[in-house]
């Protein structure tokens, strides 16, 4: 098969000769073959992984997906439609009113650069293609590119074999698939491959000594950088594995000698203290100075007493600078997110902001499961593989595997940091048994010839060792153990599909549910509502909304928003919390004071839609409360529980989020046998059917009841 | 094609007509009553609104044909209420009809009196003046009374606590507090420390719940569309006998040959039907200094000019408004720079000033409130940005031991790799 596909290829002056080597090429030699059906296969690999990610194209549209994309979306619009300049020195006065937002300087472009690069070389080649299918379909197009990069970097770190399962694995698993189906038009997307290039090249550095890679891989990096604010990961890893590298190859004993672990330690700890991106560098640099001076003063004693004058002296001046830093405010501590990745706790306690992103929360189990499936326990395995032929790739290989599994489990989102590893050391794996499994298989065949010295090494490398050296029960085994982990592989393959369908192909802006007759029913109210935005509301209105609408309102609504989902001013998004979880009246001066013309509130009361801003309602509690103590959470709460119904404290009642959200539900029987009232979100009749409305109007309610619109009245006239 | 134009061309001088400069003052006034006899009664008081140009329209409160708007266009620019016990009005007016009328900009004057009706009460406290609840007490003042023939019940009262007051004002009727969240509506004409509101037929009882200078016997409201609203709590101080007997305050040794009621009603209605005290803004300009167009976002640290034109409405003409304390904020969520406007006495008033060293959305904002004015309040949104990237000056001298750093380092690399390449 491979073959036949391959003779078109060819110029058609060469047929004739082509006609007469005919049969010679079809008993192309071994290496030609498998040659062929390597770059076959990851041709097909190639569209696999870009296909597999069209189900939300065919489910729904060509459409950008969730939140972030539509500001990604926004600003690549703007690339294309200004230029370079215009982007780099935008600001926004659309977004944060009245604050605006310097967008070039507050973002990484790396993605924005990439979509208006293709989208412009697409122009070039005569295809009018306009910009947002390119930014549907940018995604897939790098995860394609991430499964080839995969290939090499397994051939760079096992072998080739290891490669091509590798770029098979990371082409359709879940844990990369989330971020990067058409229409998710994220940094992650590029991000991804970036990080994963980088790696490679590095790899191929160390395994080279060339300059030129490592070159390359900086240029990688700085790809990186320019595309997603992970790049720290990189950073970090690198110094981390050269220090690894170290202590393997200059020895454990010089390492564990006492002085350099102290002097490193307290480097390390002062260092960590002062800053995050470059700790690791100045760590190696001291390890290098400790090592020169010692080889200048040939004296251990000597050196001792130098190790301990510069450590006392090191560590007092550190501690001094330290608290002179920290106590003028010169040194800022690190950010709450960077302290939520070394406690999974502290956001939680301490910075709702961070604590309410649902892609912050520490991962649950049942998501690894779901994003990994087989390579769960496939990565131990690989890892046992790796140490087993401990070399420098496989070092590096098996620290980022190590460091992301631990990001992984912290935060749900970097989930997607470790997914590349973990298929990476999933595929040593598997590639590792396949091929001493099926050199068991073939051994029987020839083992009358090899004796048995080939068979030992053999079952020697097959994971699960074979008990009894008598060959027919080896065989046997082999070729069960095969079965196995084609089973395996092949319920992967059907549980990332099924993944992708159902789980990551959503758009969430449009929302699918089964009708009551088995059939598909769409509600499209959030387009609804932005489409109403921009039709009907004065081009300078301003809206207020929680800050997760942001990007949605600006981008689709072309509509002036309070905050939007850069959080990066916390007052901002607490003084909208506040208005939410304050009195009507109380309320009303807050939108006063921002010139709010109309709110927008997300409702899932009629339909059972479960992320409403009355679920959400407690963020906004919590994040307002955070920075105005006039907003106090107990006042909310009937024995530590949020509620709606009539049970519900009074406060919680009469706030504006619960009158916006409920006005006129009262009045709205939304299922069969329930009461009017009756929220299918919560399963509850709510407390107050009788919502009056002083200070604002219904402006707009979409078909669903999904997102509602309310005008802020003017002062009373009288 | 040719009937197109001829028709447009007969059509240009109605065109023309309709595009006539703006007067603020009313033209139609619909005034309602509860009988005719009123008309000649108060007729004194029609009199001076007619001779100043307006154009009455009596009618009788319950007339089933009366409308305010027709076809969504309303027929009359302000509202006389001259129908005290009316408890139903005919047509389609009612309370909200009214209060309606207010709410898109028109004038109304309301006169109350003893027995005032629900419906009327109902309109007052829509604008925040609540009248007595005790439909039969009036105002009674033992000390502040007019003097006259008969000894009388002292219900006509003699009140001289208004501005620029020459003789007293006669009020009998009805007395009325301020609501105090209403920061809108004004005494214009109060009781006297004296008066207090109670049925002077009966004993008193109880302390009465209106006491002393707390009452006021006129209201004017200004509504935040710059809509006037003038309540009095008497019909009969319009009325001519009021206007034309002289009056004499008790305690008082002058007796003036004429009270002060028609002066008084002449000059407030001026005002209501805003003959007096209106002004208008226009030609709101602000550009940067040395250019002449408005552009659409400013830098940080720019220097930019501001001017408005403000002109008042004199009866007849748009005059030149000439003050001193008219000031422009540049707001955002707080003024960060406030400043006086200076004028050239045409109405021309203008400032300069450098925007603040602070990026966001700003508003050029003008709130001119002023006592018998109507209030400016004008808002113009303008975007400040902060410095381009090469806007930035190139060489910071405080940046110098970094641009050294960086060169020296460069230079070190060069040497040593030079040294280290060729010196084995």
């Amino acid at each position: 098969m491979a073959v036949t596909t391959s003779t078109p290829t060819s110029p058609p002056s060469m047929a004739q000769d082509l006609l007469n080597s005919l049969p010679k090429t079809l008993k192309l030699k071994t290496k030609q073959q498998e040659l062929l059906i390597r770059v076959a296969t990851l041709g097909l690999i190639y569209i696999l992984a870009f296909i597999t990610r069209l189900f939300s194209v065919l489910r729904y549209e060509s459409m950008i997906h969730e939140f972030d994309p539509y500001f990604n979306y926004r600003t690549t619009l703007y690339l294309t439609e200004h230029g370079f300049s215009e982007f780099w020195n935008w600001f926004d006065s659309d977004s944060w009113y009245p604050l605006g937002r310097i967008i070039g300087g507050t973002l990484y472009p790396g993605l924005m650069l990439t979509a208006a690069a293709l989208y412009k070389i697409l122009h070039f080649l005569r295809f009018a293609v306009h910009i947002r299918e390119v930014c549907v379909l940018t995604a897939p197009f790098f995860a394609s590119n991430t499964a080839i990069v995969a290939y090499f970097f397994g051939k760079e770190v096992w072998d080739s074999g290891a490669g091509i399962v590798a770029a098979a694995l990371i082409a359709i698993c879940p844990g990369y698939i989330s971020r990067s189906v058409a229409g998710s038009y994220d940094n992650e997307g590029v991000a991804i491959f970036a990080l994963l290039l980088t790696f490679y090249l590095f790899v191929k550095a160390v395994n080279t000594g060339s300059l030129s890679w490592s070159l390359a891989s900086a240029f990688g990096y700085f790809y990186m950088v320019s595309a997603w604010g992970g790049y720290v990961f990189i950073i970090n890893l690198v110094p981390l594995y050269v220090l690894v590298l170290l202590i393997r190859f200059v020895g454990f004993q010089h390492v564990q000698s006492g002085e350099h672990m102290a002097a490193m330690g307290v480097f390390f700890l002062l260092q960590a203290a002062v800053s995050c991106g470059s700790d690791i560098w100045i760590v190696l640099q001291v390890f290098f100075f400790l090592d020169w001076v010692k080889h200048l003063l040939g004296d251990v004693k000597l050196f001792q007493a130098f190790l301990r004058i510069t450590v006392t002296g090191a560590v007092s001046v550190g501690a001094i600078a330290l608290g002179v830093g920290m106590a003028s405010g010169y040194i800022s501590p690190w950010t709450g997110r960077f302290y939520s990745l070394l406690d999974p706790t502290y956001a939680k306690d301490h910075i709702p902001i961070i604590a309410s992103v649902s892609e912050h929360q520490p991962t649950a189990w049942s998501s690894f499961m779901f994003d990994f499936h087989i390579l769960l326990f496939l990565f131990p395995a690989g890892l046992y593989f790796c140490f087993k032929r401990l070399s420098d790739a496989t070092i590096f290989v098996v620290m980022y595997g190590l460091t992301s599994m631990y990001f992984a489990g912290v935060m749900v989102r970097l989930i997607l940091v470790a997914t590349p590893a973990v298929c990476l050391i999933s595929a040593i794996a598997v590639s590792a048994t396949v091929k001493n499994l099926t050199r068991v298989v073939r051994a029987k065949v020839q083992t009358l010839q090899s004796g048995s010295g080939k068979g030992t090494s053999a079952s020697k490398g097959s994971s699960k060792g074979v008990i009894d050296n008598s060959q027919p029960f080896q065989k046997n085994g082999a070729m069960l153990l095969l079965l196995g982990a084609f089973y395996l592989l092949s319920r992967y393959a059907i549980h990332c599909t099924w993944v992708t369908s159902e789980a990551y192909s959503s758009p969430s802006i449009v929302l699918a549910a089964r009708g009551a007759h088995g059939q598909r029913v769409i509600f499209d109210d959030y387009r609804e509502a932005y489409f109403w935005l921009r039709q009907n509301t004065p081009p300078d209105a301003k809206v207020m909304s929680w800050w997760d609408y942001g990007y949605q309102i600006t981008a689709m609504g072309n509509r002036t928003v309070i905050v939007d989902n850069n959080t990066w001013n916390n007052t901002h998004i607490a003084t909208v919390g506040r208005a939410m979880s304050s009195y009507e009246d109380e309320a009303y001066d807050i939108m006063k004071s921002l010139d709010v013309d109309y709110v927008l509130v997300v409702f899932g009361g009629v339909t059972g839609y479960s992320s409403d801003d009355i679920n959400k309602f407690l963020w906004m509690v919590r994040i307002g409360g955070g920075v105005f103590p006039v907003i106090k959470e107990p006042d909310y709460l009937v024995n530590g529980e949020y509620r709606v119904d009539k049970g519900a404290a009074p406060k919680m009642l009469n706030c504006l989020m619960y009158k916006l959200s409920y006005y006129r539900f009262g009045e709205l029987t939304t299922e069969y046998g329930k009461p009017p009232g009756y929220d299918r979100a919560r399963g509850v009749e709510i407390g107050n059917k009788d919502i009056k409305l002083e200070y604002l109007e219904e402006a707009f309610t979409t078909q669903n009841w999904i997102v509602r619109i309310y005008k802020v009245k003017p002062p009373k006239n009288r | 094609m040719a009937k197109l134009i001829f028709l447009f061309l007969t059509l240009i001088p109605i065109l023309c007509t309709s595009f006539t400069p703006e007067k603020p003052s009313d033209q139609r006034i619909l005034v309602l009553l509860d009988d005719f006899a009123v008309k000649s009664s108060h007729s004194l008081f029609f009199k001076s609104l007619q001779s100043r140009g307006f154009d009455l329209d009596f009618k009788l409160a319950d007339d089933p044909k009366i409308a305010l708007q027709r076809y969504g266009q309303y027929l009359y620019d302000a509202l006389v209420l001259f129908s005290p016990t009316i408890e139903r009005f005919g047509g389609s007016i009612d309370a909200a009809a009214i209060l309606d009328f207010v709410d898109s900009g028109h004038d109304l004057i309301v006169a109350a009196d003893n027995n005032a009706s629900d419906l009327i009460r109902e309109i007052a406290t829509e604008c925040g003046v609540d009248f007595d609840e005790d439909t039969s007490a009036v105002v009674v003042d033992h000390s502040g009374y007019a003097v006259s023939a008969t000894e009388g019940d002292h219900t006509l009262i003699a009140s001289d606590d208004f501005i620029k007051s020459d003789a007293p004002v006669l009020f009998q009727g009805i007395g009325h507090s301020l609501n105090p969240s209403n920061s809108l509506v004004l005494k214009v004409l109060s009781a006297s420390p004296t008066a207090f509101s109670a049925n002077p037929k009966s004993k008193l009882t109880s302390p009465p719940s209106l006491l002393g200078s707390s009452i006021s016997l006129v209201s004017v409201i200004q509504a935040r569309n710059n809509a006037r609203i003038l309540i009095s709590g008497s019909l009969s101080m319009f009325s001519n006998r009021f206007f034309n007997s002289g009056v004499q305050k008790a305690g008082s040794p002058t007796k003036h040959d004429k009270s002060g009621n028609e002066q008084f009603f002449t000059e407030l209605s001026k005002w209501v039907l805003h003959e007096r005290g209106h002004l208008k803004a226009v030609n709101v300009q602000h550009h940067k200094v040395g250019e002449t167009n408005e552009p659409s976002i400013y830098r940080i640290n720019d220097d930019l000019e501001y001017s408005v034109e403000i002109y008042e409405w004199s009866g007849k003409s748009w005059e030149p408004y000439v003050a001193d304390d008219v000031q422009v904020q540049f707001y955002m969520m707080s003024p960060y720079v406030l400043k006086t406007l200076s004028n050239d006495k045409k109405g021309h008033f203008f400032t300069s000033f450098k925007v603040p060293d602070v990026y966001g959305v700003f508003q050029f904002k003008v709130e001119y409130d002023r006592l018998g004015y109507t209030s400016l309040s004008l808002s113009k949104q303008i975007p400040v940005r902060p410095f381009r990237h090469n806007e930035y000056e190139r060489f910071i001298p405080a940046a110098y031991p970094y641009y050294g750093a960086a060169f020296s380092m460069m230079a070190g690399f060069f040497v040593f790799s030079a040294v280290h390449l060729y010196n084995k």
